[in-house]
């Protein structure tokens, strides 16, 4: 099975895209390979704007039939938003996890910090490499 | 290495999601394990059960030996065709393992879960060391479970003469082809909606299934059986009980039968238990908030603290739902520790879901 991965974002190792936005501010959400990892979502809650955040940190859930998954904060930072629209809508998350099934947006505490994150390619690779 | 089910090959072929079931490879979904819930309850899906182990017991003593390792009262059984759910427990009254046994012409046939199967046959031989019985593990014997309000209509299909016997089965009533081998049906299932299981060699379930696909039968997964099984309050052996656990405390009361003097292995147990008195009892949870229950997550109740034994998200209501084990006669307003946050549940009776129809108030 593959995944669509855009080529205009970064991602992370525990599939979390970022999208810099003009602003200076991400928005975040989770990759198109981990929704159809996930299977039916059921629930997802959003983190609520101003609480601040690690590199790293659980900051939303997504729930599938199954599980309950974190989804982590790709740099530090505050959170701006979470798509609370999300909340009673959670099916937009797999039908269109890279536009309406953003999960929030994040004002980073250093932009720089994004360089740190998979491009693209890399990512890509990483999927090949656990067989998607 | 995994054990694969005569219907490995198809459950590949058809986009299955595998994953390990009781040291076996079994679909967890074909797609979408809400759209196969839903087939379920609105016409008729078929699930391959083929790793549930079959075991038949026959001999002079049959029944004896079952009246004493069963919960339940084979006496039941009074005439050949009629099925019992039971709890097998070990002398602390804990579950061993629950299971089905179908009275037949001649002896008995239990099915038993996968992942206990092989502690249940060394168990059941060990009890059966008195009694002059014959136990016999069918591994040559594939199970499917075609359930749905649907799922009668493809009777004419796989029975031919005999599909009119099958459509006048009652609930837990089986009947099998003159030989007792080419195959073995009962009006069972664990979904909460009408149809039956089939019992039948290994060497003829794939043209079976795939004639029931082309009847447009959908292939549902473990994922689906999972949440129609919950929402139909039935238990599932590991979570809502275990060797640790009472059949008292988890809901299956019903299943133990001590109105005789009958000496069953645990009674004794029981007997205890019932003079000191249950602390617990199985209810059925329903979250008022947005989230997801699930397993092991402690729910604070008027008398003390619960636990939810299983929990998921339940398509048919569109709501969140569980079986929890409780302190007994706790207020039925009660709030459930989600991931940090006590979020309000209310105390339910189950079946949350009957026959395709909400049995709550939601």
């Amino acid at each position: 099975m593959s995944s669509h991965v855009p080529d205009d974002l970064l991602y992370t190792a525990s599939h979390e895209w970022v999208r810099l936005n003009s602003d200076g501010t991400c928005t975040v959400g989770i990759t198109d390979h981990a929704q159809h990892a996930l299977g039916d979502i059921v629930y997802v809650d959003p983190p609520a704007a101003g609480r601040d955040v690690s590199a790293g940190d659980a900051c939303a859930v997504v729930e599938s039939v199954k599980a309950a998954s974190d989804v982590y904060s790709p740099v530090a930072g505050t959170i701006i938003a979470g798509n609370t629209d999300l909340s009673s809508a959670s099916e937009k998350l797999s039908a269109d996890p890279y536009v309406e099934g953003w999960l929030f947006r994040l004002q980073p505490s250093d932009v720089t910090a994004l360089q740190g994150l998979l491009t693209p390619a890399a990512y890509r690779d990483s999927l090949v490499a656990c067989g998607d | 290495m995994a054990l694969k089910t005569p219907l490995y090959d198809r459950h590949a072929e058809l986009g299955a999601r595998l994953v390990d079931f009781g040291g076996w490879d079994m679909p967890l979904n074909y797609g979408s394990q809400i759209e196969e819930h839903h087939a379920v309850r609105r016409t008729a899906g078929v699930f391959d059960v083929s790793h549930m182990r079959v075991v038949d017991i026959d001999g002079a003593e049959s029944q004896a030996f079952l009246k004493r390792l069963l919960a339940n009262d084979v006496g039941r059984l009074t005439r050949p065709g009629q099925a019992l759910y039971s709890c097998m427990l070990n002398e602390r009254a804990g579950v061993v393992d629950d299971l089905i046994v179908y009275r037949r012409s001649v002896g008995y046939r239990l099915v038993v879960n996968a992942g206990t199967a092989d502690a249940d046959v060394e168990w059941m031989v060990l009890q059966g060391t008195p009694f002059a019985v014959r136990l016999r593990e069918r591994r040559d014997l594939a199970i499917l479970a075609v359930q749905g309000p649907e799922a009668l209509a493809t009777t004419d299909l796989l029975f031919g003469d005999a599909a009119g016997d099958v459509r006048e089965l009652g609930g837990f009533e089986s009947a099998e082809s003159p030989d007792g081998e080419a195959w073995f049906c009962a009006r069972t299932g664990y979904t909460g909606e009408d149809g039956f299981e089939l019992i039948l060699p290994s060497s003829d379930v794939v043209a079976t299934w795939n004639r029931l696909l082309e009847a447009g039968v959908r292939p549902c997964g473990l994922g689906a059986r999972d949440t129609l099984r919950l929402e139909a309050g039935m238990n599932l052996y590991g979570q809502d009980m275990t060797a640790e656990t009472s059949p008292l405390e988890s809901g299956l009361a019903w299943t133990v039968a001590m109105g005789t003097d009958r000496a069953f292995i645990g009674r004794g147990a029981l007997e205890r238990q019932l003079a000191e008195g249950l602390r617990y009892g199985q209810v059925g949870l329903l979250l008022e908030a947005p989230g997801v229950l699930r397993s092991h997550m402690i729910v604070k109740t008027s008398n003390g603290d619960g636990e939810i034994t299983s929990g998921s998200y339940a398509p048919t209501l569109g709501r969140s739902i569980a079986l929890a084990r409780v302190p007994v006669s706790c207020a039925d307003d009660v709030a459930v520790d989600v991931r940090g946050k006590l979020l309000a549940a209310r105390v339910v009776r189950p079946p949350f879901v009957r026959r395709g129809r909400i049995q709550i108030n939601l």
